[in-house]
């Protein structure tokens, strides 16, 4: 393997990890400050690719397209989205057995699956990316590297900065935190915790769904494609430390690396790769590479 | 095993299975059959979930190992002798469990329940990637093996009669070995760890063996469950690893309800019965083949409403008749 080759892979191996990061903290916040295991949370992503393939279209009918148009309008249905589905039938599994958490979450997948099926079909759909992003960057004498997935790292890199800031800088961060430490004694200083989980919920949900807006471009959008990166997402969450955004950021580039350069060395073996992985994690560190609270 | 008015409608059911191939229709003698080895799955898990108290949500692997050992040595030219395939498929999927076991009952929790999805989820990927079982076309297993002592052949599994009483019989040693498990020292330890952990290991029982221990008695009989529909179906791919079977699987034995044998037998049942339903094209038409969309809604309706499934039914009504 030559450097330039070299190169590509690592910066293919960070452009999904921190992809998976989106989609792992989302899920790794509801966890940790709601108790919650949420199977559905695959299905937000699924939700987002195909909200790019389906809103592009008429976001250029009404207002002449653009790509952060598109965007931010994907953002704005699905806080409202996760805002509702918190409302309306989250904020009932907190008090329940994680069992039963388990199979109402399993229920939804299917529900939302088949929700996908019955409005867009089952047929596999590419989705373009914006014109001014869909060149590639000269990379050694010989190789390039698509704009576009450079782009998909740099808005990674911004959320998870914007991430930091809020969680550590602001109010809301504050409240956050000690909710996830001492739910009873968050509330009986006076914050009103059961709008917190709401916006928790509906931030986790936005951060999936834009993970799999910028994402469909790349991977296109099909079937299923919630299921395997849900469980990419608890392998990540399962190494990271349930609750800690900064242990799965390190776990899904960890995850990312060993994905990436596992597909070129052994491409026989890749899909195994990650759980051995966790297992090797598991032996060393049972509870998580970072553990809250 | 005492006979009292609870264990009666099982009993009628065994009756009932008994003499099902001489009425029914073969299509819904196939159904009984399928019905019967889900019944040794759920019970397999409910040993776990139910007994243990431990939510494992990577089960179907075990099953699928089974599975895939019975088709990949079953020879292609005649049927494989019995005494070779079930021990082999008990050990593969009893040895995946004791590594599995030994690392996730480490965790406990939420941790557990993702621990045991990724690691079903590597089965999955071995299957499913690489060549060793036909990777996602699955193989073809020919010839049902024979049970046979020397030249003497004792069952010869290829006769539908004979293969629908074999699985009764298997059905019903499953549901014997778990009760006289369940009355053992051993349950009733396994009892103890479910209710209060802390307090076992305070009362001096080393826990992690016991659940270990439990991890791989309901790993092995996962296993036969699988062998068994490997030898109903004569094919197997990966999709019997798939997580989508786990789901299944637990949601049987909360549909029947936890904490019983009885439960997971009814849960099987009454989940074939949902699929069937949602699935009949006579009844919704065109719609069926979105079945997962009310069966979706129905799985959560369920578990709001009657978390203590099936079983609990009497007692909830009984419940809310008194307040």
């Amino acid at each position: 393997m030559d450097l330039a080759t070299f190169l590509i892979q690592c910066l293919n191996a960070v452009q999904y990890g921190l992809l998976l990061f989106l989609v792992a903290s989302g899920l790794t916040l509801i966890f940790g400050i709601m108790g919650v295991i949420n199977l559905a949370h695959g299905s937000f992503y699924m939700i987002g690719a195909y909200m790019a393939y389906a809103l592009a279209p008429l976001v250029g009918a009404t207002v002449g397209g653009g790509f952060f148009t598109t965007l931010a309008l994907g953002l704005l249905l699905s806080i409202a989205f996760g805002y509702l589905l918190e409302w309306g039938f989250f904020s009932f599994l907190y008090e329940r057995e994680h069992l039963q958490q388990v199979l109402m979450t399993y229920g939804l997948i299917l529900v939302f699956e088949e929700l996908r099926s019955i409005l867009v079909g089952d047929d596999v759909h590419g989705v373009a990316a914006p014109d001014w992003l869909s060149g590639s960057v000269p990379l050694g004498d010989v190789m390039t590297y698509p704009t576009y997935r450079l782009f998909i790292s740099a808005v990674c890199i911004a959320v998870a900065l914007g991430l930091y800031i809020v969680l550590a800088r602001t109010r809301l961060g504050m409240m956050i935190r000690a909710g996830a430490s001492n739910r009873e004694m968050v509330q009986a200083m006076g914050v009103n915790i059961k709008f917190l989980y709401r916006v928790v919920f509906a931030f986790g949900v936005a951060l999936a769904v834009l993970a799999g807006m910028i994402a469909a471009p790349v991977s296109s959008v099909y079937p299923n494609m919630g299921g395997q990166v849900l469980i990419i997402s608890f392998v990540v969450v399962v190494i990271g430390g349930i609750g800690s955004v900064r242990g799965a950021l390190l776990a899904s580039l960890l995850v990312g690396l060993v994905d990436t350069f596992g597909k070129v060395f052994f491409p026989e073996a890749a899909g195994v790769l990650v759980y051995l992985l966790m297992a090797i994690i598991l032996l060393w560190k049972p509870e998580g590479l970072f553990r809250q609270g | 095993m005492k006979i009292d008015a609870r264990s009666l409608p099982l009993l009628m059911l065994l009756v009932l299975a008994a003499a099902f191939p001489w009425f029914g229709e073969k299509y819904y003698v196939d159904l009984v059959i399928k019905v019967m080895i889900l019944s040794v799955f759920a019970l397999s898990l409910e040993l776990l979930v139910g007994q243990t108290g431990l939510v494992s949500f990577g089960h179907a692997a075990f099953f699928g190992i089974g599975a895939y050992v019975a088709a990949l040595l079953s020879p292609q030219t005649g049927p494989a002798s019995f005494w070779i395939l079930l021990p082999a498929a008990l050990a593969a999927s009893g040895i995946y469990a004791l590594a599995v076991g030994a690392l996730s009952l480490r965790t406990r929790g939420i941790y557990f329940i993702m621990v045991t999805l990724a690691f079903a989820q590597m089965a999955y990927y071995v299957f499913h990637d690489t060549r060793v079982g036909g990777g996602s076309d699955g193989i073809y297993l020919y010839f049902r093996p024979k049970i046979a002592i020397g030249e003497v052949t004792l069952l010869d599994l290829g006769s539908p009669i004979v293969f629908y009483f074999f699985i009764l019989v298997a059905l019903v040693l499953t549901f014997l070995l778990l009760a006289s498990l369940q009355r053992s020292r051993f349950g009733r330890a396994l009892a103890g760890i479910r209710v209060n952990e802390q307090r076992m290991r305070a009362a001096g029982f080393a826990t992690y063996p016991y659940k270990l221990a439990a991890f791989v008695i309901a790993a092995m009989l996962a296993g036969v469950a699988g062998f068994l529909y490997a030898l109903k179906d004569g094919y197997v791919n990966p999709e019997i690893l798939s997580w989508h079977q786990s789901g299944a699987v637990l949601l049987m034995i909360i549909l029947g309800g936890i904490g019983s044998l009885r439960g997971a037998v009814f849960g099987a049942i009454a989940f074939v019965a949902l699929q069937e339903f949602y699935q009949s094209q006579a009844i919704f038409g065109s719609f069926a083949k979105h079945w997962q969309l009310p069966l979706g809604l129905t799985i959560i309706a369920f578990v709001a409403l009657m978390p203590q499934g099936l079983i609990g039914l009497s007692t909830q009504l009984r419940r809310r008749a008194a307040a």
